[in-house]
């Protein structure tokens, strides 16, 4: 956004200030390839400040709440006022949800994925694992990345066959969901991915407790799994200072218009990317194409002319599904993933909804597109920020 | 499944969820219900009032986010409607299951 704004705003009028409340800027994505060797703690993270566009503030501090009525965002040591304020703090896991989750085991026997602290724990568990049982679990929606625990999954047994241990893995997929696909197109058309890779499905499950001294999970019908090794999904939430704020739901999460990413409590504050409640996936894609919506929609506001209801939902994303193969969805708040070509009708080169060798070669292109073009504003070449419907099976 | 000759006009999915959730009425969500063995009472129906709420405000729904709403515990949820009381009590209520993006 600061990039988008900063070419766009007069300097003389408008100071853009930046506050992050953390050093480290992470490539989140990464840390699904972090535990399988893939990618190295290298690849995924990077000074923050580096990725500050010229002739923006950078304060890089703990932020104490915000005060919507004053205009006023007050720091560990500082307060700042603001005209206009853009609320990008993301979501996070929150283990402590559930009992257990947190226990003695935690990074032990129970991990996550992500954060950069459980996804290399992971990988440093994983590098010399003898097998048993792995449980890969989920908590509940919504959670960032929703794709993200079946990939996985599917990863797992890949790196397992890799190794010429998988026949020594159990691998379990535990959600509270009716089934591993819950639209109706991808439950047709990938469906048989659990099976061909034998992985065992627990459907239905909502965990009331993580038992550490019998390794199992409990859910609230009476239901367990047992595992040597659980990775799980927790509870994902938006930052603390927003309930220190008063500006959250029961989850944290931003009220916010679905359409025009304007708060719903106050005209002056705009929400982008996982931080608000709007339905669409929590997804670096969908924080991609809501900038460029919310750049045109605070040009809109400066001038006062009403905003653009422009924001259709959009995602895009690579799933991988392992040996070296993913797949790719495209959809928005209406139209739920479907088979095609990307983006060329016909042509693709990328193929929706299928696997393909070319979509995992996309997905591992995009850390490159992401740190060089994403974090820069700059367009992703022949994507619009609206859903296309060319070149879809509708 | 025997469809009752009311909801034989409702349009639903394969499942037995209503694609139109304009269509729901109370007549339809107690002939669901039979088709789930479930016979409901004034307390199901306060259950279905607040999970409807929910979702026309757009919340996720979760067991534990009914846990946490203070309406009702979860011991009373799994009671009201055995088996999965979210996908029950979502398909009774006439909106659409939980999903996830695929």
């Amino acid at each position: 956004m600061a990039n988008h704004l900063r070419s766009k705003l007069k300097k003389d009028q408008w100071q853009i200030t930046i506050v992050d409340q953390y050093r480290t800027h992470y490539y989140q994505p990464g840390f699904l390839f972090l535990p399988f060797d893939i990618y190295t703690e290298d690849q995924v993270k990077k000074v923050g400040k580096k990725f500050i566009p010229k002739g923006v503030n950078y304060v890089q501090k703990k932020i104490d709440k915000i005060l919507p009525e004053e205009n006023k965002v007050k720091l560990e040591d500082e307060t700042i006022n603001y005209d206009i304020l853009i609320i990008a703090t993301g979501s996070k896991i929150a283990p402590e949800e559930v009992e257990g989750m947190k226990g003695k085991n935690w990074h032990k026997n129970v991990f996550d994925f992500y954060t950069y602290e459980g996804s290399l724990a992971l990988r440093n568990k994983l590098r010399d694992w003898q097998g048993g049982k792995m449980v890969v679990h989920l908590t509940e929606m919504p959670i960032k990345c929703p794709v993200a625990p079946l990939e996985f999954a599917f990863l797992a047994d890949s790196y397992f066959k890799e190794k010429g241990m998988r026949d020594k893995v159990e691998l379990t997929y535990v959600t509270p969901l009716s089934g591993a696909f819950t639209k109706e197109k991808s439950a047709e058309t990938l469906g048989y991915l659990l099976e061909e890779k034998n992985i065992n499905l627990e459907i239905d499950f909502a965990i009331e407790k993580v038992d550490n001294d019998n390794n199992k999970i409990v859910d609230y019908g009476g239901k367990e799994v047992e595992y040597d090794l659980l990775v799980t999904i927790p509870t994902n939430m938006g930052d603390e200072l927003l309930e220190r704020s008063g500006m959250g739901d029961d989850l944290n999460f931003v009220p916010t218009d679905h359409h025009t990413l304007q708060s719903k409590d106050h005209e002056n504050i705009f929400v982008i990317g996982d931080a608000t409640d709007v339905p669409a996936s929590k997804a670096g894609s969908v924080a991609h194409f809501q900038s460029e919506t919310l750049t045109d929609n605070i040009l809109l506001y400066i001038d006062g002319k009403p905003l653009k209801e422009e924001f259709d939902g959009h995602a895009n994303c690579f799933i991988e599904t392992g040996d070296n193969k993913a797949l790719l969805i495209d959809f928005n708040y209406k139209q739920q993933p479907v088979e095609g070509t990307f983006p060329f009708p016909g042509l693709g080169p990328l193929k929706l909804l299928k696997e393909s060798v070319f979509n995992h070669w996309g997905k591992l292109a995009f850390r490159w597109i992401y740190w060089n073009m994403l974090l820069k504003g700059i367009p992703i070449p022949f994507v619009g920020r609206n859903m296309s419907t060319k070149g879809k099976k509708l | 499944m025997e469809t009752q000759v009311n909801l034989s006009k409702v349009d639903r999915n394969q499942e037995g969820y209503l694609n139109d959730f304009s269509q729901w009425n109370k007549e339809v969500g107690e002939e669901i219900a039979k088709e789930e063995g479930i016979e409901m009472t004034p307390r199901h129906w306060e259950v279905i009032a607040w999970i409807q709420e929910q979702y026309k405000a757009d919340k996720a729904l979760s067991v534990r986010g009914i846990k946490k709403s203070g309406v009702l515990d979860i011991k009373e949820f799994y009671a009201l409607f055995p088996g999965g009381p979210l996908k029950i009590s979502t398909k009774i209520a006439g909106i659409p299951k939980p999903k996830s993006c695929i």
